[in-house]
């Protein structure tokens, strides 16, 4: 059944200080699909992914984003966030005094509790979550990701080891339901725990409601997840893109190889 | 009737619509505006004082005139003493029912959740109104106890001899300028008196409006904690929203008495066109425990500086300090901690938030006096900085005449984070919200020491701050 993804960059530039970083990207990803962006340092990958949920830093200068058919590019990253669009960070931000499951609630909440509007003018406020609801809520979600109740009280990634950091985002994104998600992953400072909470994570919430866009730098994640699509990046450009063989092929000779300008034809 | 107030457009707005109303001013006396021997004398004869105090008063009178302007902290130069009425005597006497308030008053108190809190999680409330206090009530089970709990007036009234035994002998009328302006027409405030081995769980509470314009509110408060004794007194303080300056300038007096406990939180709330000049003193006994919460968000500009003087072995001092400045103010905060006898512990944690332009900062001092040897004191200053435009100070004073002790001090300064912002944004939460939740989060460690309903209130005024506070 052919229908049209909920996310299509077309044609991307996007520059940072004045310095073009992507140069003419373009990418699809359908719900219940996993693709996969895999490219050497410096290619843009991080950019990619901030440019999408809407970091300010990010400017760009060219082609589009849709996202469920409309242009995200005026939207700001908390209107993206509401629209359905998640990032999760490569290296997540501690709020020290905001605890995991304040902080939680409020981003449920502001999806919550926005007026809005029909044909006929404004509806009424929806109320927020009830404390008791949303504390069941969590916890079932936390026991899903093994993770230990305290974890709700501790302090949002303030002190947390790299592996909780990604726990975290895990369980935000299982909270938040989005209908794309973008794993920014591109550096390795993954451990191999690190690496499991992610790919279990992603294998977990993964279906037919969910797609994902996986941004690694190095193969090993693809060992845990499966993607449907492999697209490889250079110089602020999809170079090539092809099944799931490509991130293997890629492994073994290495992104000169597609540097040179090899072009692969996807089965 | 209460009236919308007309000035100061676009400065925490919020504030003018919640708090910075004012009643039609209807008070039973007014003194003449300025200030002269007369008028400190015409207060005392209307109180119906004794002697001893006419005289105290009209001594402190001479005291402060003789003494200069502080030449530190904040910009106190604008403060023009002839154009403040010094006593404004809102109603003819105080009261124990809300019913016999006067309709505006108890509106107006109303309005500020003053009784509503008073049934829900309070054991006693004084409501003071311009200069006197016009409700006063605690729980009869604590007055059974022997807990005196009388507005500053009344104690000394009811309780004359207790009174003067300690009035005045922590902060004498010759300690600052303001102390002494506060010595001579001081009016209201509360008087406690906590008897040996009474623990008064629940909070006592005073709340502090300014009604009357270019009005001086000076009240007074005197809290005698018995050995073994625990209370915890909260106050809360706003103001209309007014063109002319105010002021506000109290003294507050704390003994606590051997292995008793004192908690006093203060929620500082006046409206941006208030000076707020305090003087806070607490001495704490051997094992005795002394710990001010102090939050000051409003003001034009605040000097204040809880302190406690540890006198004895095994005294604790704790000072935990928040201080918010948003455009046109100037938050002085900080405390002291004097080390009087050995084997004595201290800490302060401060905390300052500035945006808009706003100054905010911590000046302390850590003392340690010949022979106090083995005390422990740490210090933590953190600053917050939301924009370019806002400025932070640090003022850390030392004093340590021992070797022997052990002194912490860890400051630091931040700026509200674009990574931050943009973490909790990525998450739905607008941009608005996300700074205040980091602002939240950057006090929780001292809003978590408050009682519930005061840490809803202390985020909830974070709040009013904040709005439309991030570009």
């Amino acid at each position: 059944m052919s229908k049209t993804p909920e996310l299509i960059v077309n044609d991307l530039r996007v520059a940072v200080e004045g310095k073009e970083i992507l140069k003419g990207l373009s990418l699809q990803v359908a719900k219940g699909e996993i693709h996969a962006l895999m490219g050497p340092n410096g290619s843009g990958k991080s950019t990619l992914a901030n440019t999408l949920m809407g970091h300010p830093r990010y400017e760009v200068t060219g082609g589009e984003i849709l996202f469920k058919g409309l242009s995200i590019l005026e939207m700001e990253a908390d209107e993206r966030s509401r629209a359905g669009l998640f990032m999760a960070f490569q290296y997540p931000v501690a709020i020290p005094g905001l605890s995991v499951a304040n902080f939680l609630r409020s981003a449920l909440n502001a999806r919550l509790v926005r007026p809005e509007t029909n044909g006929s003018g404004t509806m009424p406020q929806k109320k927020g979550i009830a404390p008791r609801e949303f504390r069941a809520l969590l916890k079932g979600q936390m026991a899903l990701l093994k993770m230990d109740e305290s974890f709700a009280t501790r302090y949002l990634n303030d002190g947390f080891s790299g592996g909780e950091k990604k726990r975290a985002e895990i369980l935000q994104m299982a909270l938040l339901k989005p209908e794309i998600a973008i794993m920014d992953e591109t550096d390795s400072g993954l451990d191999i725990d690190a690496l499991r909470v992610v790919s279990d994570g992603v294998n977990a919430l993964a279906g037919p409601d969910l797609g994902v866009l996986v941004i690694t730098h190095y193969q090993r994640i693809l060992n845990y997840i499966k993607p449907h699509r492999v697209h490889v990046m250079v110089d602020g450009r999809i170079s090539v893109s092809g099944g799931p063989e490509l991130a293997l092929e890629l492994e073994t000779r290495g992104y000169d190889w597609v540097r040179n300008g090899k072009e692969v034809t996807a089965p | 009737m209460t009236t919308e107030p007309t000035t100061t457009v676009g400065i925490r707005d919020g504030y003018a619509e919640k708090y910075g109303f004012h009643d039609d001013e209807q008070h039973v006396f007014k003194s003449k505006m300025g200030l002269t021997p007369e008028i400190v004398a015409q207060i005392s004869d209307m109180k119906g004082e004794p002697k001893w105090m006419r005289d105290y008063r009209l001594k402190a009178l001479e005291i402060f005139e003789k003494k200069p302007m502080p030449t530190w902290g904040g910009n106190v130069g604008e403060i023009d003493f002839k154009n403040i009425y010094y006593y404004v005597k809102p109603t003819s006497q105080e009261t124990k029912s809300w019913d016999d308030v006067p309709a505006d008053m108890k509106r107006t108190f109303d309005k500020l959740g003053i009784p509503e809190a008073e049934q829900k999680f309070l054991s006693g409330v004084g409501a003071q109104y311009d200069s006197e206090v016009v409700y006063h009530k605690i729980k009869e089970s604590l007055e059974k106890q022997g807990v005196i709990f009388l507005s500053c007036d009344h104690g000394l009234k009811e309780h004359e001899e207790l009174f003067k035994q300690y009035f005045g002998t922590v902060i004498p009328s010759s300690d600052n300028k303001f102390a002494a302006l506060n010595s001579a027409v001081w009016s209201g405030g509360s008087f406690i008196y906590v008897p040996k081995g009474v623990k008064v769980d629940v909070p006592l509470q005073a709340y502090f409006r300014i009604n009357t314009k270019d009005m001086g509110q000076f009240e007074r408060t005197l809290i005698i904690v018995d050995e073994g004794a625990y209370v915890h007194y909260v106050e809360g303080c706003t103001a209309p929203v007014y063109s002319s300056d105010s002021l506000h300038s109290a003294v507050v007096e704390i003994i606590v008495k051997a292995g008793g406990r004192c908690r006093y939180t203060t929620i500082q709330n006046w409206s941006n066109n208030v000076y707020n000049l305090v003087t806070k003193r607490a001495l704490a006994y051997r094992d005795a425990t002394m710990e001010w919460v102090d939050g000051n968000l409003g003001s034009k500009l605040t000097m204040k500086y809880p302190s406690v003087y540890m006198m004895e072995p095994g005294a604790h001092g704790e000072i935990l300090s928040i201080a918010f400045a948003g455009r046109g103010q100037h938050q002085d905060a900080g405390g002291k901690v004097v080390h009087c006898a050995p084997h004595t512990t201290s800490k302060i944690i401060s905390k300052s938030i500035s945006k808009d332009g706003g100054r905010a900062g911590y000046r302390g001092l850590v003392k340690v006096q010949k022979g106090a040897t083995d005390c422990r004191s740490n210090v933590n200053c953190d600053a917050l900085l939301l924009d370019e435009a806002s400025r932070s100070d640090t003022y850390p004073y030392m004093e340590i005449e021992e070797d022997r002790v052990s002194i912490g001090h860890e400051a630091t300064v931040s700026k509200i984070g674009d990574e931050q912002l943009f973490y909790l944004m990525s998450r739905g939460i607008s941009k608005d919200d996300a700074a205040a939740m980091i602002v939240s989060g950057f006090i929780e460690p001292i809003v978590k020491e408050l009682p519930m309903e005061y840490a809803v209130e202390m985020n909830r005024l974070i709040q009013l701050q904040m709005e439309g506070s991030v570009g």
